[in-house]
């Protein structure tokens, strides 16, 4: 009897356990996994202040539901960590939506957790093709670099260039550019004439200008991670006299990203690159974003294509808060925002319903300074650029 | 022929900034037998201060670069009195690598913390920018600087050491500091002075090597296994090995990257494996050190 009776009991708690999951759930968690500290904190606060920057202009409540981000630290690319990471959101904060990733691995890492918990994951950075192949509940606002590279070797075929040497940091989105590259470029005409995979821990890159100028090449397209390496490379450009020699200088836009500028200094002036978001793009929308930056941060220096990536990340999750009246049901978000088109700080952009990637303009920029500071002017425009290695290898 | 030159201007020019960053190392391990693995915080943190003289408050490079090495000697010298002395000797190997590596969390940490995880530059004069011609061959006039300073510190130091007062009361109180003591040299001052030398190489280094290992705040990590590698390569303590064992080491890399750069550096540990094979003691020490 007394058996019956607990059982009762514990169904009763269990079941209204289970009511309280739902009915009470008006508030909805979001976990950010980014670099927030160590060498590549800059992504983690661009991230967190483009959030910010998005509930101050659109409020923190989506149908009835507040939308609240938690924001975990993961300093460098570390897959584990990235899952363990995830998991502890998932179980212990009962996250809803998982978002962040600077880095491939750590994005890749959360696909199968993803899968079993049924939650969308939407990347602000991590930019190789296959990671949307992987499980179908991600969605990106980034980019690829091959949605970067293949407008950028399109138009240096254009400008009748004909010799290009390649020099890539050796990496993942590295090699991912050299084929874009090579593929692109030798379809349209062109030769690649020289091949170059720089180790992703080099400091000196002369041996490299050597055999850049020993290859005949009139225009390189380089790509290596921001940070020290990009530094390096582009000094050594200017400084082994290859710049002054008329080599010309293309790449994707990490390479001269604007929290780096001041320090690449006029070694970046001239260089060439195409990118979805440059801070000095001209439109309203973008002027009202940078303006928010410098109402709630006092300044708007750092913002970059991480900040737009994040922006519109949130912009996605809160159209997935929508479309899902706060319950959390991972397909059917995802299903909610596919085709889903609007305009962002970068200019119109939409999610394209197989890659979950988004589709967008990819400009034309060339690094110059103007008013004593160094900007990405914007000269040309290549509009509804999609993901061109979305299962390029298969 | 014209390539073969090249690669070896080109060697020549990264070895002397290897050299030039690393032979406070040298010093510090070679004649105080201290495994200092804050030598590369000390040279960020020189780098950092020479930085911000001359984009804070607008120094020119020339004072940028004595401001660093003085405020970085400075700096260091309590440490030196208060932590490093505890340690000196080869009896306290891991006291000593305990001590230096929590120390460089320390000033990593605490750069992280003023001036933020972007890279820094340090502005070249005028008369630094632009490139000097070799023959057919043309490199950065900064690394011509580099150079000249990389074999002035080399004579220097040969200088100090081997013909001066200070060099052979240092090389008695390194070898038998109880001999020397009793013979009434001050050892304590002598070591004093000594990491105050180390430190400003080092400091020197972080100033000058800044163009090729830009300044963030992981650079003292980052880079310690190569100033560890021209150091074990060179002799501790040995100026002119140390020398030899950064060109060597710089020109193999180079020629390395050159011909085939997706082995990447590949060349330049095979030649520290090979190199250290045949000189366990590192270039110019046949006997045990």
């Amino acid at each position: 009897m007394s058996g019956t009776f607990r059982k009762a009991l514990l169904g009763t708690v269990f079941v209204c356990a289970l009511n309280a999951g739902s009915a009470w759930a008006d508030t909805i968690k979001v976990g950010v996994i980014a670099p927030f500290s160590g060498p590549f904190a800059t992504v983690g606060q661009t991230f967190k202040q483009a959030i910010e920057v998005y509930q101050a202009q659109h409020g923190k409540t989506v149908a009835g539901n507040t939308v609240e981000f938690v924001y975990k630290d993961l300093d460098q690319a570390n897959p584990a960590q990235s899952k363990a990471l995830a998991q502890e959101l998932v179980v212990k904060e009962k996250v809803g939506y998982l978002a962040g990733f600077f880095f491939t691995p750590d994005a890749l890492a959360v696909a199968p957790l993803i899968d079993e918990a049924n939650i969308p994951c939407v990347i602000f950075n991590a930019a190789t093709s296959a990671i949307t192949e992987k499980s179908p509940r991600y969605v990106r606002t980034s980019f690829t670099l091959w949605q970067n590279t293949v407008p950028l070797a399109e138009h240096v075929a254009k400008q009748g260039i004909r010799k290009v040497a390649t020099a890539v940091s050796d990496y993942g989105p590295g090699i991912d550019g050299e084929t874009a590259f090579k593929q692109t470029f030798e379809k349209a005409g062109g030769k690649v004439v020289d091949s170059i995979r720089m180790p992703l821990k080099s400091t000196d890159f002369a041996p490299f200008m050597q055999r850049i100028k020993d290859s005949g090449a009139e225009a390189i397209y380089a790509f290596l991670p921001a940070g020290p390496t990009t530094l390096g490379f582009a000094r050594a450009f200017s400084d082994t006299g290859l710049k002054a020699a008329g080599i010309k200088f293309f790449g994707p836009g990490d390479i001269t990203q604007e929290p780096d500028l001041p320090v690449l200094g006029d070694a970046a002036v001239g260089i060439t690159t195409t990118f979805n978001y440059s801070q000095a793009h001209d439109s309203d929308l973008n002027r009202q974003f940078l303006a928010k930056h410098k109402e709630l941060f006092g300044s708007s220096d750092i913002v970059t294509f991480t900040s737009v990536g994040a922006y519109d990340g949130a912009h996605v999750i809160y159209r997935m808060v929508e479309a899902t009246g706060g319950k959390s049901d991972g397909a059917k978000a995802v299903a909610a925002v596919k085709g889903m088109a609007w305009e962002s700080p970068r200019g119109p952009v939409r999610i394209d319903p197989e890659s979950r990637h988004v589709t967008q303009t990819i400009y034309l920029r060339v690094t110059e300074r103007k008013d004593g500071k160094l900007q990405n002017t914007e000269v040309a425009g290549f509009p509804d650029q999609p993901d061109y290695g979305f299962k390029a290898g298969k | 022929m014209e390539t073969l030159f090249g690669i070896v201007v080109d060697g020549v020019a990264y070895g002397m900034i290897l050299f030039i960053i690393s032979v406070g190392l040298s010093v510090t391990l070679g004649l105080m037998r201290v495994v200092n693995l804050a030598h590369g915080a000390f040279a960020m943190v020189a780098g950092y201060v020479a930085s911000y003289a001359a984009q804070g408050l607008g120094l020119p490079y020339a004072v940028g670069l004595v401001a660093a090495i003085l405020f970085t000697v400075l700096a260091t010298l309590p440490l030196e009195k208060l932590l490093y002395r505890r340690i000196y000797g080869s009896a306290n190997e891991l006291a000593q690598v305990l001590l230096t590596i929590g120390l460089t969390f320390v000033i990593v940490a605490g750069i992280n913390y003023l001036f933020g995880p972007t890279l820094k530059r340090i502005p070249l004069p005028d008369a630094l920018l632009g490139t000097v011609a070799i023959g057919p061959k043309s490199i950065p006039v900064h690394r011509a600087f580099v150079i000249a300073m990389g074999a002035a510190t080399v004579l220097g130091l040969w200088w100090l050491l081997e013909r001066t007062d200070f060099g052979i009361k240092l090389r008695a109180a390194v070898d038998d500091p109880n001999m020397a003591a009793a013979l009434g040299i001050r050892t304590e001052r002598l070591y004093t002075a000594t990491f105050a030398l180390g430190t400003g190489l080092a400091a020197l280094g972080g100033v000058l090597g800044a163009e090729l290992l830009p300044l963030e705040p992981y650079y003292a990590i980052r880079y310690i296994v190569l100033f560890l590698a021209v150091v074990a390569v060179g002799g501790a303590g040995n100026i002119l090995g140390s020398a030899a064992a950064a060109l060597a080491l710089g020109i193999v890399d180079t020629a390395g990257k050159y011909l085939i750069p997706s082995f990447g550096e590949f060349f330049f540990y095979a030649a520290l494996i090979l190199i250290l094979f045949r000189w366990p003691h590192g270039f110019f020490q046949g006997r045990a050190a």
